[in-house]
């Protein structure tokens, strides 16, 4: 599957071809983007199904999904979901436990992300699950990695098998952020002036060096994941963060606005595939 | 040390049982610096593994920081029955050390 | 004959070692005496020939078709290389795992106890692209097998 090099000249030439980049987001309905999607990386990586997607860049890359089945055999990120389980089960000074802002059912995962229409925001798990602590007096846990790691192994855990099924409510308060998320998604930023859909969309499957880049379609089902190179296990926006460091540009606050528009946008497009959270990544 | 280091399964095929561990641990080889301050980060690795069943040792490996960061080991060995107990221990070399046992399935 | 003798003192060391092990349980020992069994001489050679005199009491081996490496043709990241070996030597009784690209390659030693089969999995780092080295001693010899494996940049650093 190694297509070509990423070469700088690379980029302008597909630049040119971009089709979706150059359309103002607002012009395309959310079904016709999970279409768009979901014809483009199946007819673009023949023969892979659309389950095997949610396993990012080993869906389409045999060498590197050696290593990974290597690695899955004991996965890295086992003792955090118990970690998590620990932080589910404990009890609020109140007396209270995590469970009672989810119907004491850790299986979430299908749930998230979703529109709150009286809030007019998109609420995602790690956002539910501060609000949740923070309501009943307690501290809210950073975003990006830690104790909101572990517990989110725990809870996407417990919710494998669930799918990706975000519909996007037909309120135009709901469309304008999963629009604003699209336009992130395609709008380049950073010194290197690279969009997200440059890398993952356009040219997913080729090499940024000797990295693969990573199809779009089923990047938010596996969070959160243990990076070898983190070492430790981090939050899908903790990755969007890197991803726009690496470009040079200034990443946004994890479950801030930006960030959870984009994932809702990117989480409407993978509908189908199924949650398969914490997953283990190079 | 942090509670619960090592994880344990351990599984009989046939006379053989295959165990694979794996350990919680940082792994520093003592080489690498500190991204923020520039200083060495202060070697911190398993040095030395040993596992046993039936009172008797079964391996004893020993590590650098050539390992990887949260340790994976896995091997195989011949005699033990199905409920038996395999015991793996740990020590690194900053004095830090953990065991943990399993039962054979 | 010199072999002989350091392979002795290669089990003692392993003898000993399981009873520091249950004195530093126990909280008996200070932590310098942990080193006492661990070669670290062995570890801390330069050379694959130091690690190997160190380790396993030799450096000269012959190289074996029945050692299997199992190792990813690229490495995915260099800082998690998952490596498998096996042999099909009759009394094989110690294993030897060395990254010849690394600053220090000896990575580990394997000691097979009781009923072990030479049969271990790890993952393990390397710096740079280079061979992986697995040396088996059975028999009082030393057989060795060998697999390339690259390591590159990678380019999502994120």
């Amino acid at each position: 599957m190694r297509l070509r090099t990423f070469a700088a000249a690379a980029v302008c030439a597909l630049a040119a071809t971009t089709v979706m980049a150059d359309k103002r987001a607002a012009d395309t309905s959310p079904a016709e983007d999970l279409k768009t999607y979901r014809d483009y990386f199946q007819k673009r990586f023949p023969g892979v199904p659309l389950n095997e997607f949610g396993n990012g860049v080993y869906a389409i890359d045999n060498v590197s999904r050696d290593s990974w089945n290597a690695v899955e055999e004991f996965p890295p990120y086992e003792p955090m979901i118990e970690a998590g389980q620990a932080i589910w089960d404990a009890r609020f000074a109140n007396g209270k436990r995590l469970g009672s802002c989810f119907g004491g059912d850790p299986a979430q995962r299908g749930n998230f992300p979703y529109w709150d229409a009286k809030r007019k925001m998109v609420v995602t798990l790690p956002l539910a699950i501060n609000e949740c602590l923070e309501s009943n007096g307690e501290p809210p846990l950073p975003y990006r990695k830690g104790r909101i790691a572990d517990l989110l192994a725990f809870m996407s855990y417990r919710s494998r098998g669930q799918k990706i099924n975000v519909e996007i409510p037909d309120d135009p308060d709901a469309i304008a952020a999963y629009n604003a998320g699209k336009s992130f998604y395609f709008a380049r930023r950073g010194q290197l002036n690279f969009s997200c859909a440059h890398c993952h969309f356009e040219s997913a499957g080729m090499n940024v060096r000797t990295d693969v880049l990573s199809p779009a379609l089923g990047h938010t089902s596996g969070w959160p994941v243990y990076r070898s190179k983190w070492g430790e296990l981090g939050t899908l926006h903790r990755r969007f963060a890197g991803c726009n460091r690496r470009v040079r540009a200034k990443p946004f606050a994890a479950q801030g606005t930006e960030y959870r528009n984009l994932e809702y946008f990117l989480s409407h497009v993978s509908n189908g595939i199924e949650y398969n959270g914490p997953s283990a990544r190079k | 040390m942090a509670k619960k280091s090592i994880k344990i399964r351990a599984k009989l095929k046939g006379d053989t049982t295959q165990v694979k561990t794996l350990m919680t641990h940082p792994m520093e080889t003592g080489l690498r610096k500190d991204k923020k301050t520039g200083k060495l980060i202060p070697a911190h690795f398993i040095n030395e593994v040993t596992a046993e069943s039936g009172g008797k040792t079964v391996m004893t490996a020993y590590w650098s920081g050539g390992i990887s960061k949260n340790p994976y080991l896995s091997f195989s060995f011949d005699g033990a029955s199905a409920g038996d107990e395999v015991t793996i221990s740990w020590k690194d070399n900053q004095g830090g050390s953990d065991s943990a046992s399993a039962k054979i399935k | 004959m010199t072999t002989n003798i350091k392979r002795r003192v290669f089990l003692k060391g392993s003898v000993a070692a399981g009873t520091v092990g249950i004195a530093v349980g126990a909280g008996l020992l200070a932590p310098q005496a942990v080193l006492a069994a661990w070669p670290k001489a062995a570890f801390e050679a330069k050379s694959i020939d130091d690690a190997l005199k160190n380790a396993m009491g030799d450096a000269s081996s012959s190289a074996s078709d029945a050692i299997k490496i199992k190792a990813p043709d690229i490495a995915e990241n260099g800082a998690v290389v998952p490596v498998s070996v096996s042999a099909s030597l009759d009394g094989a009784e110690s294993i030897a795992l060395l990254a010849e690209g690394n600053a220090q390659p000896l990575v580990a030693t394997f000691a097979m106890g009781a009923g072990a089969l030479a049969d271990v999995s790890t993952r393990i780092k390397m710096g740079k692209t280079s061979d992986v080295i697995a040396i088996v001693k059975a028999g009082g010899k030393l057989h060795s097998a060998r697999k390339s494996v690259k390591v590159t940049i990678g380019g999502c650093g994120g």
